[in-house]
């Protein structure tokens, strides 16, 4: 089996983000880097799927050079491959983004049988890539999963939501998104990280696409500033905080 | 929590280890209404005390860091915050074993106890999960521990509002610290302003900044170290504590392995520079982590990885040990290695304690407390001291060149002659490009490039053959030749021209100009006009601080020339006893100034080939200067010597410094007059003549009695430290700085070996010499005394042993060598009773 | 006109929907609303209500329970009939995700997270990103606006309008856009099941629980409370909870309604995974621990002696 997980270099940003002079993006130098959440779990599944059924990993993103330490970070957990779409830094819009993930896809000799994503990712909330591939790539799609199996060529996905869980199915080839929750994601061994020193990454160029959906500025949305109330010292303050937990509704 | 003060005697900026300590050690010397601030929440404001690996391994090359060390060890064992784990530095290289050696070495000179080397076998031993077949040995230190410094800094925070001396305020930043006449006159914050008297700066990497707000500078840099903690590892599954095996350092790749938990901690010093600004360090809101907790760079460990894996592979190489956490933490790091610590030389009442480590925290706290309260601290903080800084180490370049140097040494192999390599040619004599010509081999000091010795005098060697006392081991002969003692002995021959361009120079000039000089100076400067005073300048204590030579050119003028290393912190000593109503003024001339020095048998025939003044013994009396002409130059000449042949010093506008070295090297042509380089001046001839120097011998910890040094009469006039003074004079002292001599240099293995200074001085059955004080017996200053053919060592030995002949060993590199006391006191070993200055 | 999909399970209405008819109402007073399935005659009530004159209901055999690709097809249908300037959604993962579907149909772009829009030529849109921190003023290059609603950005506006006017219709559905659908559904798992990310409630402990068998009073108090236990990153790396526990940078980021916080002095990478709990409550013994600046309620004192008295009180509270 065959699965490619896409991802997406993202800063790690601390309690309060600084905006660039411009305001066009936040402010990253004193920053790391990391991928999104929930694309841990999408390469973990990976991962999981491929030890237990064979075949390849691969990783695709795009976005700088620089993206090639989150690949070879992933790599260390036990991905096969990544290819590199190269970018000049700046941020592409989720149509030519889109455009340019499917166009890798179609480049690769493999034909994958599942395509795995994170939910969303940390920076930019755009909820629309893995469709509009889907619809490129003419494959099913289910989003927003917390638990996946493979079985019989076709992938059995549960969501869940507010009052349950949902269950959908789709044969393979597939698209898949998932939620943190999936699965307990690994950290790197140092062994996978030598290991990942060797791995190849394909790095690639794309053309650049005029957005459709096109960035002016940033601007920090209003924060809002807390100031403990102090119930109390010790047990002694035990009913003042039962009060407040039944005020906010935490007591039933 | 109350309202941040609008006044207070002491501000304490910063609340990490060191301001924590800061706050408790003022406090406990009886300093009230102190008030701590710092821009973090508590009890971790997100400095480097936040993320730091928190062990200690007790012994350093350097006393002062040892002391210091061991005094934070005591304090952190008294607020119950040290767990004792042992340490254990391997080798993969036999030069890492004779290093390891060397630090036992050290252990033993500074009185660390329970060093000791072990094999392969034993290190497994101790740790298990070492691959020992990859190491050559080890060196243990038992007493190697890991503290919990944020503990710690609570403890002493409290302890300090417990006596109701001082008051914390977290989440407050210093935006400006006012200054008014070159006095700190207190903080503005975002929140408030706060008058104090004083204000220390213990903000770690963030120094430069806060000092800058002041006028004054902390010359550091924050820098990376990078650190990775991988687990769960099964072998710690069923580890009860926090620690329970031993620190490993792993000397040779630099990087140390520590468990901790259920995991193992893996630290790197190996890594490429990376060094910042303060104003690189993130607010804490902003903060991926804390502030000085920057993303970790996996590219720049992938080496480290590797290396680990070697050393640890049934950890490091389990696959289902993983990363959990790994940063690139943010250090303090400095041009010469050393902390910056006392009082800023641009602002009166403003502090540095900066580019402290934790093992230095809680010691480095007490001593500067000292210092602020009673005047001066009982360990010796020379090293470290903030005034040391020349103009020019201030500058990013410099500051910013030598770490990128030194970096990859924090673990590394350092000799103690080693030269930078970085940011040099910064200060160049008259004279360079003629020394430069004579294959002159510069070594630097604050910034001058001084000639060590001369490959043009190599034809020397032939001429003493065996006299230069060739040396064969590599690590002795490293940074060394014996062209320096072939120098040495052609000088006491005939005569050697010395570059003294380094000599830091500043006058005293003003009505107040005596007593400025005789509140500084241990010996009488109320002497006649053109005497010349070489004299010691004592701490409140009654120890050194100083020595110097003080000349006497006018009514109101005072010329003081001191070494250059040490030259700032001796303005700053001087500057300090300025009278406020402006009657004494100081003028800096080092760079007005250059100094040529000629000694040797036939210096005065030389000098008198050129000059109309008379040199002779009785017109030009030692321990004079006048200004004399030679052709058209007017100079100043200065009979002293610190080699122990008569001669000059000569003192010239800089601009007709090569005039006068041309006009010096034609007349001594006809008297085989060689140019002589620093090895010569600063060790060999000094070595001879038993001269004590500031810093080796002359220290806080030792009394003038001590040393030897005391004059027969003690001046009426007042100065620092007389009341110690006068009761050293008056008790027995319990040691004595000794002469002794090498009786046999040979090792075992045939080889002859020479010390470097630093070794044990040991009884016959190797037993450390303690004196009634509690200080070890250990070589101050070793070196050849070519003259006698023998290799010298001084040390302080206790008065009942310090009787000439008596043996003891002396230890060095893990072998023993058989030593004899030459001489007690300060007569000199060559030309004891000076008939060579005086001829 | 504005079009406004009205997302319903099984006929019962999001009401974040009804919020994106208010938005809708601000754009043009034409607005009319579609739903996918369901039953129309149930719907136009609180349809028309909230402003919308006509109600388009897609009827198909293939779409019975929730079918996002069907879905996008029928907006697709629907558009190309009434031409609208806008379709709107709300901005929650079904909204996102039909809407999603319609925009790629189309090869148009689409603004999620919408918190202000102005319709012209191009469009412009203010739009949450980073989980909510940052605002992005953005242009959306396309003559018909795709959109969703930020949610909570806008207070659901009630008109009193009359009974939208309902019109069937049926999409011209291919094959593979009903390939995916729910095939069942069930209540999920009760206890143990809670993921962090789920609870509503978190009793997250730290280096002051002081060892794992601390964690015991946690978990009877999160169990309790209907939530789930979690803890800072010295508890994992000591080895006391496993790791899908973390809470933080290095672990989970959660934001339930209520974050008890024990012990924990509020490492940086511990804050960032926690500050958008809605109700932080605080215990510790050290009255300047940096969580403090981040809570709501705090209760200085040993955790060992305030989680089982809170206990029992919420016992005795509950009956």
């Amino acid at each position: 089996m065959d699965v490619l997980v896409c991802l997406k270099r993202v800063p790690l940003a601390g309690g309060t983000l600084i905006l660039t002079p411009d305001a066009r993006d936040i402010e990253t130098k004193h920053l790391g880097f990391g991928i999104s959440p929930h694309e841990e779990n999408a390469v973990e599944a990976g991962v999981q799927l491929v030890e237990q059924m064979g075949g390849t990993l691969t990783l695709l993103t795009l976005g700088p050079s620089e993206a090639e330490e989150q690949l070879r970070s992933q790599l260390a957990i036990g991905a096969t491959r990544a290819v590199l779409i190269e970018t000049d830094g700046q941020e592409w819009d989720p149509q030519g983004t889109a455009a340019a993930l499917v166009d890798a896809i179609k480049a690769e000799e493999t034909k994958f049988d599942l395509i795995i994503f994170g939910a969303e990712s940390a920076d930019s909330a755009g909820y629309q890539i893995h469709i509009r591939m889907a619809h490129a790539l003419a494959l099913p799609i289910v989003t927003n999963v917390k638990s996946m199996k493979v079985e019989n060529g076709r992938v059995t996905c549960d969501r869940v939501v507010a009052n349950g869980r949902e269950r959908y199915q789709a044969p393979l080839p597939a698209i898949v998104t998932v939620r943190d929750g999936l699965n307990i994601p690994r950290y790197p061994s140092v062994p996978g990280r030598m290991q990942a020193r060797k791995k190849i990454v394909d790095m690639k160029k794309a053309e650049v696409r005029v957005p459709k959906l096109e960035k002016v500025t940033l601007a920090l949305a209003p924060s809002k500033d807390k100031s403990a109330q102090i119930l109390g010292k010790g047990a002694d303050a035990v009913p003042a905080l039962v009060d407040v937990l039944r005020q906010i509704g935490a007591l039933r | 929590m109350s309202k941040l003060p609008t006044k207070a005697k002491c501000v304490v900026i910063g609340a990490g280890i060191v301001g924590n300590g800061m706050v408790y050690h003022l406090a406990k010397l009886g300093w009230k209404d102190i008030v701590q601030i710092d821009k973090g929440p508590l009890p971790n404001p997100g400095g480097s005390t936040g993320h730091a690996s928190n062990f200690i391994f007790p012994v350093d090359h350097s006393k002062e860091m040892t002391a210091i060390t061991a005094e934070s060890m005591r304090q952190y064992r008294e607020f119950g915050t040290f767990t004792q784990s042992g340490g254990i530095e391997v080798a993969r290289t036999p030069e890492r074993m004779q290093e390891l050696a060397r630090r036992i070495t050290s252990a033993k000179s500074w009185g660390v106890e329970g060093a000791r080397i072990l094999t392969p076998a034993q290190v497994k031993e101790l740790v298990p999960y070492i691959d020992e077949k990859i190491i050559l040995g080890g060196y243990y230190q038992p007493t190697v521990g890991v503290v919990d410094s944020l503990r710690t800094g609570t403890l002493m925070r409290e302890e300090a509002a417990q006596m109701g001396a001082a008051q914390s305020f977290a989440n407050i930043e210093v935006v400006d610290i006012s200054v008014a006449n070159g006095r700190v006159t207190g903080v503005v914050t975002d929140q408030g302003t706060i008058e104090a008297d004083y204000v220390v700066i213990a903000t770690g990497c963030w120094s430069p900044k806060l000092a800058a707000m002041a006028g004054a500078h902390i010359p550091l840099t924050p820098a990376v170290h990078q650190m990775k903690d991988i687990g769960p590892v099964p072998f710690f599954a069923q580890t009860k504590g926090d620690i329970e095996w031993p620190i490993v350092r792993d000397m040779d790749v630099f990087m140390y392995e520590r468990q901790h938990g259920t995991g193992l901690e893996i630290g790197s010093y190996a890594h490429r520079p990376i060094l910042y600004t303060p104003e690189d360090i993130p607010s804490n809101a902003t903060a991926t982590l804390s502030p000085t907790e920057f993303a970790f760079t996996q590219a720049d460990f992938d080496i480290q990885d590797e290396h680990s894996y070697e050393l640890m592979p049934s950890i490091v190489g389990d696959e289902n040990v993983r990363e959990k956490y790994a940063c690139n933490g943010i250090l303090s790091y400095t041009p010469d290695g050393m902390p910056i610590l006392g009082e800023t030389p641009e602002v009166k009442g403003l502090w540095s304690v900066a580019a402290v480590w934790i093992k230095e925290g809680p010691g480095t706290s007490k001593s500067v407390a000292e210092w602020m309260v009673l005047g001066d601290s009982h360990i010796d903080l020379h090293a470290s001291n903030i005034a040391r800084f020349h103009e020019h180490q201030k500058a990013q370049f410099h500051i910013k060149s030598r770490v990128n140097e030194s970096f990859n040494k924090t673990y590394g192999i350092v000799h103690p002659l080693e030269q930078y390599a970085s940011n040099r040619n910064v200060r160049l004599s008259p004279f360079y490009e003629l020394e430069k010509e004579l294959g002159a081999v510069f070594y630097e000091t604050a910034g001058w490039e001084r000639p060590f010795w001369y490959e043009s005098n190599k034809n020397l060697l032939a001429k003493f053959g065996d006299k230069v006392m060739p040396r064969t081991a590599e690590w002795e002969s490293r940074w060394w030749s014996p062209i320096i003692n072939a120098e040495h002995l052609q000088m006491r021959e005939s005569a050697g021209i010395v570059d003294l361009s380094a000599f830091t120079i500043f006058d005293v000039t003003g009505p107040s100009a005596l007593a400025l000089v005789q509140r500084a100076a241990l010996r009488q400067m109320d002497v006649a006009i053109g005497r010349v005073v070489y004299t010691p300048v004592l701490g409140p204590n009654g120890g050194f601080k100083s020595d110097l030579t003080i000349m006497r050119l006018d009514t109101n003028h005072f010329r003081v020339v001191t070494g250059g290393a040490h030259g700032m912190a001796d303005k700053k000593w001087f500057k300090d006893l300025l009278p406020e109503d402006g009657s004494a003024q100081i003028s800096d001339l080092t760079s007005s100034y250059t100094t040529i020095g000629l000694w040797g048998p036939k210096a005065r025939q030389i000098i008198q080939s050129i000059t109309t003044n008379d040199m002779n013994h009785e017109a030009f009396k030692f321990s004079t200067c006048k200004v004399i002409e030679i052709g058209p130059l007017r100079l100043l000449a200065s009979r002293i010597s610190y080699v122990g042949d008569l001669g000059w010093e000569f003192y010239i506008p800089i601009e007709q410094g090569a005039r006068l070295w041309q006009m010096l090297w034609e007349a001594g042509r006809a008297h085989e007059m060689i140019p002589v380089g620093i090895g010569v001046y600063g060790t060999t001839g000094r070595l001879e003549k038993c001269y004590r120097a500031y810093g080796p011998e002359l220290e806080t910890e030792y009394t003038v009695i001590e040393a030897g040094m005391q004059s027969p009469k003690l001046k009426e006039a007042d100065f620092i430290g007389k009341a110690a003074h006068i009761k050293h004079r008056s008790e027995k002292p319990v040691t004595m700085l000794c002469t002794l001599f090498v009786d046999d240099h040979r090792s075992s293995s045939g080889e002859k070996r020479y010390m470097m200074g630093n070794e044990p001085i040991l009884t016959l059955d190797k037993q450390p010499i303690i004196d009634a004080h509690g200080r070890r017996s250990y070589v101050t200053s070793a070196g050849s005394a070519p003259s006698l053919g023998k290799h010298i060592l001084m040390s302080y030995l206790p008065t009942q042993l310090a009787v000439a002949g008596n043996k003891f060993l002396v230890e060095y590199l893990g072998e023993h060598y058989p030593c004899s006391i030459t001489e007690v006191g300060a007569t000199s070993v060559f030309d004891p009773s000076n008939e060579r200055i005086m001829a | 006109m504005i079009l406004v999909l009205i997302d319903h399970d099984r006929g019962e209405i999001d009401p974040l929907s009804l919020r994106a008819l208010t938005a809708a109402q601000k754009l043009d007073q034409d607005v009319q609303a579609v739903v996918i399935g369901g039953d129309g005659a149930i719907l136009a009530g609180i349809a028309g209500e909230y402003g919308a004159k006509v109600l388009h209901v897609a009827s198909h055999s293939e779409i019975g329970d929730y079918t996002p690709m069907a879905s996008g097809r029928a907006l697709k249908d629907l558009v190309a009939k009434l031409n609208p300037a806008a379709v709107l959604a709300a901005g929650s993962p079904r909204g996102n995700e039909q809407l999603a579907h319609l925009a790629a149909f189309l090869d148009i772009p689409m603004a999620a997270e919408c918190s202000e829009i102005t319709l012209g030529r191009p469009h412009n849109v203010l739009r949450a990103r980073w989980a909510g921190n940052l605002i992005e003023s953005a242009l959306v290059h396309s003559q018909l606006l795709v959109a969703t609603i930020l949610s909570f950005s806008t207070e659901p506006q009630s008109l009193g309008g009359p009974v939208a006017s309902v019109v069937q219709f049926e999409p011209a559905l291919e094959p593979a856009d009903s390939v995916v659908k729910i095939l069942s559904r069930d209540a999920g798992e009760s206890k143990g099941g809670v993921s962090l990310n789920d609870a509503k409630v978190i009793v997250s402990g730290g280096r002051g629980v002081g060892g794992p068998d601390g964690f015991g009073n946690l978990e009877e108090l999160a169990t309790l409370l209907g939530g789930t236990v979690g803890c800072s990153r010295v508890v994992t790396s000591s080895g006391w909870r496993p790791h899908a526990e973390q809470v933080g940078q290095t672990g989970t980021k959660v934001a339930p309604d209520l974050y008890i916080a024990a012990g924990i002095s509020g490492a940086m990478q511990h804050i960032a995974g926690m500050k958008n709990s809605k109700t932080i409550v605080v215990i510790n013994t050290d009255p300047e621990a940096p969580i403090l600046r981040y809570a709501d309620y705090a209760i200085i004192g040993d955790l060992h002696q305030v989680i089982p008295a809170l206990t029992s009180a919420i016992r005795v509270a509950k009956g």
